[in-house]
């Protein structure tokens, strides 16, 4: 058994991987070269690649995500970090309007294949300003991308795929798994592509649809709840953008219940679009209303008592589920 | 290109003004289709500014990058695009520049390297520095122009580009057409420094020149040296060019804000008067000023009765180029 990888390990493993592989990636961002990130999940990039292929930034969002896209218009494919995922608010002109349009306005004469990652969500006590969950708002953008893993082996895997993806993919990486452990990839290049689902738990009684810090949540839940002899089926959806609504449907048709798990806040979340999938296409199979534990919707507090009324919580979700189980 | 040191030769010149001169054509028709309703949305006309884009673009190499605004036409048909394709563009059809998926204000030449008129202000500056960053790190000799005009100088992403293309030096030109105006605003009432970009460029270290953007021969010369100057690994360069625009700032504004007098003068100091005039006194007789004239009205003419009877684009391709595969699927 090899020895386990941490999820912030992971990160730069699977950049490493692609840089390796391919000489035009790059990356970019405030302290990523020889301070290897605030995270440190640019550990060791700068020392392999140097200077020429790992670019220190001024604090400047625009500039990172602007550069960085004309860069991937003109031959490179960079990856660029935004420090933590609440930035994004500065540099969203480039996010929701320059990136994902530009092969659609050019009537496809222009891809943009990059990369930005973030560090995103609550869990470390940054408050409100650097512990948002936003997903949520590219989720509203065609044109994006979308992927947040759960474990460090799927974090490599699509890092992978987002690298080598020709369109721009956002990846999230969520502040309170940087510290989790898990097994390390597969030897040799590991991909996980874009927009496949993974059951984390097969179950016949329930479905808990789930997303990076909500996986081990929902898998908790699932622990508790199994205690009570319900059998709660847990999917890691990996992806918002490309959705694998195959894989939920199929799962609701087995367990006839579903449960979404989200931490972004209720109001607008993504879990409102799996939602509205499965009320749309799959009405007959349910038993039961579907529900969402979602964060509450105010601004994410400090302390650490106050975040955990906030967020979903593994008691939450088991609570919901039983109502589910209920009804 | 090197450096413009002496005066263009007469036949380079005439080529300028009928380049010119195609442009001012293909922008007439653009204003007329508009107002028999054959352009819908709405267009920001450079008539006025196009020795800037002829200007620049006959100091660059074919695979240099050019980066423009909303305000753009005149820049794609300097880069190559074809006066059709760009009505057509405007006039929703199939045959557009960009299937008619863009519009005015998004018109991309990508096989000559336009690579696209951006419509949020200002947010092409650090696009077009990535471009060069680019070419720095695949070694070639490409530089990137990013025209905007003196509006977007007030915006965030000025200054993080100017500032970034300073500090990883950068093969990137910075050119601002400063017609004076923002939109309806004076540009001088809302600006802190007299010169928008020029006056700002030190506060970077980098190099600046106000130019008379009215002068094809003075911008090719402006944007030649400093094209010179990024080949050469010595950085950005910003330009500030003067010039003025003929209409108010899109379909919807007469321009009624400006003083008379101040447009009699800039219409005096019209770029093709500008070229014209220099042709004469290099010994070109009008009979050939007019010759470029007539024929770039006529293929114009020619361009409008082309897009006129293109089809409209199929409705599928609404549904198309989102993604790298063509399609728009989202989910499974």
């Amino acid at each position: 058994m090899a020895d386990l990888i941490t999820y912030r390990e992971a990160v730069a493993a699977g950049i490493a991987q692609e840089m390796r592989r391919d000489e035009t990636v790059v990356c970019l961002g405030e302290d990523i070269g020889a301070a290897e990130g605030v995270f440190k999940t640019a550990a060791g990039l700068f020392t392999e690649f140097g200077p020429e292929r790992v670019w220190d930034t001024p604090i400047s969002e625009q500039a990172i995500v602007g550069a960085a896209m004309g860069a991937a218009m003109t031959g490179l494919r960079p990856v660029a970090e935004i420090m933590f995922s609440d930035f994004l608010a500065c540099c969203w002109d480039y996010v929701a309007n320059e990136i994902p349009k530009m092969r659609y306005m050019t009537g496809g004469q222009v891809t943009v294949p990059l990369v930005v990652r973030t560090a995103n969500g609550g869990g470390l006590g940054f408050g409100a300003q650097h512990s948002q969950a936003v997903e949520n708002w590219p989720f509203a953008v065609p044109g994006l991308k979308i992927a947040a893993p759960s474990t460090p082996a799927d974090m490599v895997g699509l890092m992978a795929a987002a690298i080598r993806s020709d369109d721009p993919v956002l990846v999230f990486e969520h502040k309170s798994l940087f510290a989790s452990k898990g097994d390390p990839p597969p030897s040799g290049d590991h991909v996980v592509p874009l927009g496949a689902a993974e059951v984390r738990r097969p179950g016949g009684d329930v479905t808990l649809v789930a997303l990076a810090s909500t996986v081990p949540t929902a898998m908790a839940a699932a622990e508790q709840l199994a205690a009570d002899g319900v059998d709660a089926e847990v999917i890691d959806l990996r992806c918002l953008i490309p959705l694998d609504a195959r894989t939920v449907l199929g799962s609701v048709a087995r367990t006839s219940r579903l449960v979404i798990v989200e931490e972004n806040p209720y109001q607008g979340g993504w879990g409102g679009t799996v939602a509205s999938i499965v009320a749309e296409e799959a009405f007959y199979d349910l038993d039961a209303p579907i529900r969402r534990v979602a964060s509450a919707c105010v601004p994410l507090p400090f302390a650490a008592n106050l975040e955990q009324a906030v967020v979903p919580t593994a008691d939450r979700v088991a609570t919901t589920v039983r109502e589910v189980m209920d009804a | 290109m090197t450096v413009v040191a002496e005066e263009p030769k007469v036949e380079e010149l005439l080529e300028l003004y009928e380049r010119m001169a195609l442009i001012r054509a293909t922008e007439k028709a653009a204003f007329d289709l508009f107002m028999a309703g054959l352009v819908k949305g709405t267009t920001h006309l450079a008539n006025g500014q196009e020795a800037v884009a002829v200007g620049a673009s006959a100091a660059l190499e074919p695979d240099d990058y050019v980066f423009a605004t909303y305000r753009g036409h005149h820049h794609a048909i300097a880069r190559g695009a074809s006066p059709e394709a760009c009505l057509a563009e405007l006039m929703s059809r199939a045959t557009g520049l960009c299937g008619a998926k863009g519009g005015s204000m998004h018109l991309t030449v990508a096989d000559h390297n336009m690579l696209g008129s951006y419509a949020i202000v200002g947010a092409h500056l650090p696009i077009a520095c990535g471009a060069a960053w680019s070419a720095k790190l695949r070694g070639t000799s490409q530089v990137a122009v990013a025209f905007f005009g003196d509006g977007a100088t007030n915006i965030g992403a000025f200054h993080e580009a100017l500032n970034l293309a300073a500090v990883w030096k950068l093969p990137v030109l910075f050119v601002c057409e400063n017609n004076l105006y923002m939109e309806y605003t004076s540009i001088k009432t809302v600006t802190a420094v007299a010169q928008p970009a020029a006056g700002r460029a030190p506060a970077y270290q980098l190099p600046a020149e106000v130019i008379d953007g009215n002068d094809v021969v003075a911008v090719q010369r402006a944007v030649a040296a400093a094209a010179a100057r990024a080949r050469a690994g010595d950085g950005p360069t910003v330009i500030e060019a003067l010039t003025y625009r003929h209409h108010g700032h899109s379909r919807t504004d007469p321009g009624k804000y400006r003083p008379q007098e101040e447009v009699d003068a800039w219409l005096k100091r019209d770029p093709l008067l500008v070229l014209a005039e220099r042709l004469r006194d290099r010994g070109v007789d009008q009979p050939a000023i007019d010759a470029a004239d007539t024929r770039a009205r006529e293929q114009v003419a020619a361009a409008v009765e082309a897009a006129k009877a293109a089809p409209p684009p199929d409705e599928a391709t609404a549904f198309t180029d989102v993604w790298a595969d063509g399609g728009a699927q989202w989910r499974t």
